[in-house]
């Protein structure tokens, strides 16, 4: 196989690109590869959460974490225990910390808006309820598209209960 | 919901060798991540919390329509054997599993479905880590029924639950949707051949990450890549599961790429490696898991290839679950040294080996011409 870039040398580097979500594999002699700076022999490494954790705060010349100084006032947690452990103590640190689990979560997800599924509970209230319909619509739409008709009126059924009268 | 769990099979429906591409895709898992409101999470959780959960979850369980007649296994109750081979089944991860010489902390539980590939973990660094595992490439099916349980679960316990974050969880890697959909796949030519390094490094591009056979933080072994999601927020569940299907299924072609390239250029050595391992699993006294793994991974690939007839893909997965130390402790009925495992192991091969009958080797030397009638 010869090189893809200058098609004159034989091709010793092969590597994987990501174009439109599709792998590709580009072929290159070694002087291409050398020009282009590729290092093909590194493997992902695993998730640098330490890393972020380390960071937080940082940033920001502030030394107050957002959030009680004492920490949650639900489970005790403080921030810098959090740093240290990268585990929160319970639902409510979401809030405590919010500020700045904002920015972590940014970092490691590219975004902080969950758009995934609406959570209903138990005893949702009305805005909870739309977005639900919103959900079950979307879900709906994906059975028609795989053809699972059942499924297809389940949700449907689904939808017509959530729905005021 | 109660009683103790029958060991010999529960739990493995996904051995079967069903689903697409089973040669090559061992198992689909999906797990969500969930937590109650009003309960400090796992790490923070004092005995009382944790108990409180696993009352309520219990409680939530009977009325669970996809859950009737399931088992909530506590796992101080079980001995240490027992707890392991929840492990080794991947009913159970190391973490809820680890007992540093005492018994786990009250409230810790597994909940296994009787008829349905589906199963809860309660009171982990979680509350709950809802799963479902599938034989070979069946990510739909895994999301959608996975799903339906969340549902259900979800009407009878009120989830910890935020507008921008989503589901909450302890960890910040884990918050949104708390979807994490893994396959597990054997990937041996793309490892003989040298392409995996780039395989894997086109993974971390797209989002995704890999590990070994047990998950976090465990070796590679017998070229079983367990590829996963990286992000578990700002996608839908849906389009995470769809994303790792399109590209399990490129790795899919890259690796029956990978194959042929072998049956082309290397097909001698090829045959002589498979044949080896064969030989070697058929009659070997004595087999410590790494070595059995490489051994199996070979002969995976022959039986794939077909240069193997006549082996059955069911056969080679149970070879993976029943010979783990557990597990051959649990059929010995007795604790055994590592020494003793090894023979124990290498006995259990021989047996499924020989029960599999006959592999007819192909006496004639393959490298083209000499046999009347190949094609190439
Ligand atoms: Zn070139
Ligand atoms: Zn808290």
């Amino acid at each position: 196989m010869t090189c893809h870039n200058c098609g004159s040398e034989k091709a010793v580097v092969h590597l994987t690109q990501i174009v439109d979500h599709e792998m590709r594999t580009l072929h290159l002699c070694e002087r291409c590869a050398a020009e282009k700076g590729l290092e093909t022999s590194t493997v992902p490494e695993n998730f640098p959460l330490t890393d972020l954790l380390a960071q937080l705060g940082r940033e920001e010349r502030s030394t107050v974490a957002d959030g009680s100084p004492s920490g949650c006032a639900f489970c005790g947690l403080t921030f810098q225990q959090f740093k240290e452990s990268g585990r929160l103590g319970c639902p409510h640190c979401w809030s405590t910390f919010e500020g700045h689990l904002r920015g972590l979560v940014r970092r490691i997800h590219g975004g902080s808006q969950h758009v995934g599924k609406v959570y209903l509970s138990p005893d949702p209230t009305v805005t909870e309820r739309e977005k639900r319909v919103e959900t079950l619509r979307k879900k709906l739409v994906r059975a028609v598209e795989l053809e699972d008709f059942e499924r297809a009126a389940e949700i449907r059924d689904e939808i017509r209960d959530m729905e005021p009268a | 919901m109660e009683g103790s769990l029958p060991f010999d099979e529960f739990g493995l429906g996904w051995l079967d060798a069903s689903g697409e591409h089973p040669d090559i895709v061992l198992s689909t898992r999906v797990r969500l991540a969930r937590n109650l409101q009003g309960f400090a999470f796992g790490p923070r959780a004092r005995v009382n919390d944790r108990a409180a959960v696993l009352e309520r979850v219990r409680a939530a369980c009977g009325r669970v329509p996809l859950l009737q007649g399931g088992h909530v296994q506590e796992l101080s109750a079980l001995n240490p054997r027992g707890r392991r081979i929840l492990l080794e089944r991947r009913l159970a991860s190391r973490d809820l599993v680890e007992d540093n010489g005492t018994s786990p902390p009250r409230g810790t539980a597994v909940v296994v479905s009787p008829d349905r590939p589906l199963s809860m973990m309660v009171n982990e660094e979680d509350h709950l880590r809802l799963q479902t595992l599938f034989s070979g490439l069946r990510l739909q099916d895994a999301w959608d029924l996975l799903d339906d349980l969340d549902e259900e679960l979800g009407r009878e316990v009120a989830f910890a639950y935020h507008p921008e974050f989503g589901f909450l969880t302890s960890c910040p890697t884990n918050v949104g949707t708390g979807l994490r959909a893994s396959v597990l796949m054997h990937l041996p030519a793309l490892v003989l051949t040298k392409e995996i390094g780039k395989v894997l490094q086109g993974l971390g591009q797209v989002g995704l990450t890999y590990r070994g056979l047990y998950g976090e933080g465990s070796e590679v072994v017998g070229n079983f890549f367990q590829v996963s999601n990286q992000t578990t927020l700002g996608k839908s569940e849906e389009d995470l599961v769809d994303h790792l299907d399109r590209i399990v299924r490129q790795v899919i072609h890259y690796e029956t790429q990978a194959r042929q390239v072998l049956l082309r250029d290397a097909v001698g050595v090829t045959e002589d490696k498979i044949w080896r391992a064969y030989g070697l699993l058929r009659y070997a006294r004595s087999l410590s898991f790494s070595e059995l793994m490489n051994l199996l991974s070979g002969v995976r690939l022959g039986a794939s290839l077909k240069l193997l007839p006549g082996l059955r893909v069911y056969s080679l997965n149970k070879i993976v679950i029943f010979t783990q130390a557990a597990h051959l402790e649990e059929a010995a009925g007795r604790d055994l040294s590592p020494a003793e495992t090894d023979v124990h192991r290498a006995s259990f091969v021989r047996r499924i080996l020989a029960a599999e009958g006959a592999v007819t080797p192909d006496d004639e030397p393959s490298d083209g011409g000499a046999t009347p009638g190949q094609t190439r």
